[in-house]
């Protein structure tokens, strides 16, 4: 069996194409994984253009006021802010496709805000948001970032509001200055304790039956104060009606490195083991040497045997090349690397196993090489959705058609070898000896038919 | 060419069939040490059924063969080579497998013997039709068999090819080794076997030599040698068996 892994291995290097796959496939993979990891989601571009005055500084909300220069920079930081000279260039920008949408912030805008803060307009104050939607997942994309980017404006400047009508109604109960926009001047005000005290004070002054009446006015001072007491946590509050406090009900979820990586590998090692493989058992049957090895130089199952072997060899070069190139980017544990290489070496013999299945049902190595993609690239695309985006029936179906496959078996054990805080390892790997077990068989029971 | 050193291989009874169609019916013959035997007959007559279970590959339903004289070495029709290994890597590979005791010298013997020492490191893809189905009866070869079956050995070569083809598989004959092949070729049947086996319909319609086969099919001048021609021999033959 030897002899036949060794001929194996001296066709793969006389076939440069083949060969080139092998090693630049996990490596651009690497790459691209690595980047996007390590660098994050990109910012939007957005074409801004904001039609106010720079003389006009922002809303006059009292003490604190609200910088409409300091509002855009906190918008600029979330998204990459394309500065534009006109209305014109903001949408040509957007036509072209420079800029994923352009955001116009109208001339009045301040002023029909202000107005709806002091109760003098009911105009609501609207931005201008215009959008390419030339495709259906970019135009989601938009609605999507430009909806977070308003609902944030939106409270943070709902929480300056609070924060102002806070202190007005400090200075109701406690008394002190308050600015008045509208008449463009501050009045003093005395404030509910103050006139309380003051009431008390006179109260001794005046006849019995005007004491009475002034007991009525000291104790409305009161209950109102304390009431007014309450509208301190109300309105701190509706700054923030809903908090978050989230809980991991069930699923060790692994780091969002650890799992783009397990990806990364699992994909890589299902295309290139599932392909090899195939190819390999396909092409004894193209070269016709099939009968002539099977007709007593080497068994059936001695034959798969060694294709098995071959692919699970060259899952572990190529998934340590990927490894190695990742680490480039990413921090790899390798103190795990005993858990890792045992993931890597039964994930192997899944593919290559399923690979043998292919390849005996196929009978030119074009063939296997179709067939190994129908297969593989849908099993792959349904063993990654997650939960929660399909139906229960529809998700219950998918777990277990996936299942009958390495690839999300595969998956979870690298999950587990990478990451101490990724699943269990032990199941994923009884999984994958199940099905390589399983696709041996069908394999060794096909060939037996097919010869 | 033939000369007898007892039997090589006996065939007794073999039947075969796959589904409802018989592909063979009570074959029985023998061959004798050294001997090339032609087993010659139309398109679908069981010519590659026969040496398939003669090389062990098929199972017959009844009937059994006997290899007095030892190993038997099978060629199937196509080379069955790897294409992208050199003519010395194929014959190494096949001889290890084989479980030779030597098998570099194998390999030697039979470069030297197919006459492709100078093209040992070729790779089988850059050899010619011809020079491939050489490497090809060659590693039948490799664990020198008392019996070797060639399936169609000259399918698909060119006509000097075929002599060279016919040359290297009569010197083999000479040395020793029963040659059984299947052909649909008459005239290299009536040219290079010893004995021909006509099958048709999975039936034995003849077994011995051409120019008894050529006097049974009779000619149109009533000299009983035949006009000449194999093919038109053999074709009034099978119409005179009813084929």
């Amino acid at each position: 069996m030897r002899w036949l892994l060794l001929k194996d291995l001296q066709i793969l290097r006389r076939s440069p194409l083949l060969t080139a796959l092998l090693v630049i496939y996990p490596i651009v993979l690497a790459v691209l994984i690595g980047f996007a990891v390590s660098r994050g989601p990109d910012k939007p571009r957005v074409a801004f253009f904001n039609e106010i005055a720079t003389e006009q500084g922002g809303l006059d909300l009292g003490e604190s006021g609200f910088s409409q220069e300091a509002a855009f920079d906190q918008l600029c930081e979330r998204i990459e802010c394309v500065s534009v000279d006109s209305r014109d260039d903001a949408l040509d920008k957007v036509a072209d496709g420079d800029v994923l949408a352009a955001l116009i912030i109208p001339e009045d805008f301040l002023d029909k805000l202000q107005a709806q803060l002091t109760g003098s307009g009911l105009d609501p104050a609207s931005v201008e948001v215009h959008v390419n939607e030339d495709d259906p997942v970019k135009a989601r994309l938009v609605d999507d970032r430009i909806q977070s980017l308003i609902t944030e404006a939106n409270l943070v400047l709902s929480d300056e509001i609070s924060t102002q009508l806070l202190n007005y109604l400090d200075v109701l109960v406690e008394g002190g200055s308050v600015d008045v926009p509208i008449l463009g001047q501050s009045i003093d005000v005395l404030g509910l304790q103050k006139s309380e005290a003051v009431l008390k004070a006179i109260r001794t002054e005046l006849p019995p039956e005007q004491q009475q009446v002034v007991d009525e006015v000291i104790r409305f001072a009161q209950l109102a104060r304390e009431n007014l007491g309450f509208a301190d946590d109300l309105l701190t509050s509706v700054a923030e009606p809903i908090a978050v406090e989230k809980q991991v009900v069930e699923g060790d979820v692994p780091p969002l490195d650890t799992f783009a990586i397990s990806v990364a590998i699992a994909v890589t090692l299902m295309f290139v083991t599932v392909l090899l493989v195939a190819g390999s058992l396909a092409l004894e049957r193209e070269e016709n040497t099939f009968t002539r090895l099977t007709r007593g130089l080497v068994g059936r199952g001695g034959l798969l045997v060694e294709k098995i072997g071959l692919g699970t060899l060259c899952s572990l070069v190529v998934a340590l090349v990927l490894l190695g190139v990742l680490e480039l980017f990413v921090h790899i544990e390798w103190d795990r690397i005993h858990l890792i290489l045992l993931a890597i070496l039964f994930a192997g013999c899944g593919f290559a196993a399923m690979g043998s299945a292919i390849g005996v049902a196929a009978r030119e190595v074009r063939a296997s090489a179709l067939l190994a993609f129908a297969l593989a690239l849908p099993i792959a695309f349904l063993s990654l959705v997650p939960t929660g985006t399909v139906s229960a029936t529809v998700y219950d179906w998918i777990r277990l058609v996936t299942g009958a496959f390495p690839f999300r078996p595969a998956l979870d054990a690298f999950s587990a070898a990478l990451s101490s805080g990724g699943p269990d390892l032990v199941l994923p790997l009884l999984h994958l000896a199940i099905l390589t077990v399983a696709y041996f068989a069908l394999a060794r029971v096909a060939l037996k038919r097919f010869a | 060419m033939a000369s007898s050193r007892g039997t090589a291989l006996e065939a007794r009874g073999l039947s075969k069939r796959y589904g409802e169609r018989r592909a063979l019916r009570d074959v029985g013959f023998s061959v004798e040490g050294g001997e090339l035997l032609a087993i010659v007959g139309p398109n679908g007559a069981g010519k590659t059924t026969l040496l398939g279970i003669l090389a062990g590959i098929t199972a017959p339903d009844e009937g059994n063969v006997a290899v007095p004289a030892g190993e038997v070495g099978w060629v199937p029709q196509q080379a069955a080579l790897y294409r992208r290994l050199t003519v010395a890597e194929n014959l190494r590979l096949f001889a290890r497998l084989e479980g030779t005791d030597d098998p570099d010298a194998g390999v030697e013997e039979m470069l030297r013997q197919t006459g492709l020492a100078d093209r040992r490191d070729d790779q089988v893809s850059e050899l010619s039709g011809g020079n491939q189905q050489r490497i090809n009866i060659a590693i039948g070869l490799l664990a020198r068999p008392a019996v070797l079956l060639l399936d169609e050995p000259s399918a698909g070569l060119d006509p000097g090819q075929r002599i060279r083809l016919w040359e290297f598989v009569s010197e083999r004959a000479e040395a020793g080794t029963t040659v059984i092949y299947s052909t649909h070729q008459i005239e290299e049947a009536s040219h290079y076997g010893d004995r021909l086996l006509v099958l048709a319909d999975g039936e034995v319609l003849f077994d011995g030599a051409f120019p008894d086969l050529r006097r049974q099919a009779g000619d149109g001048d009533g000299d009983g040698d035949g006009d000449g021609d194999p093919e038109a021999d053999f074709v009034r033959f099978l119409r005179k068996h009813g084929h």
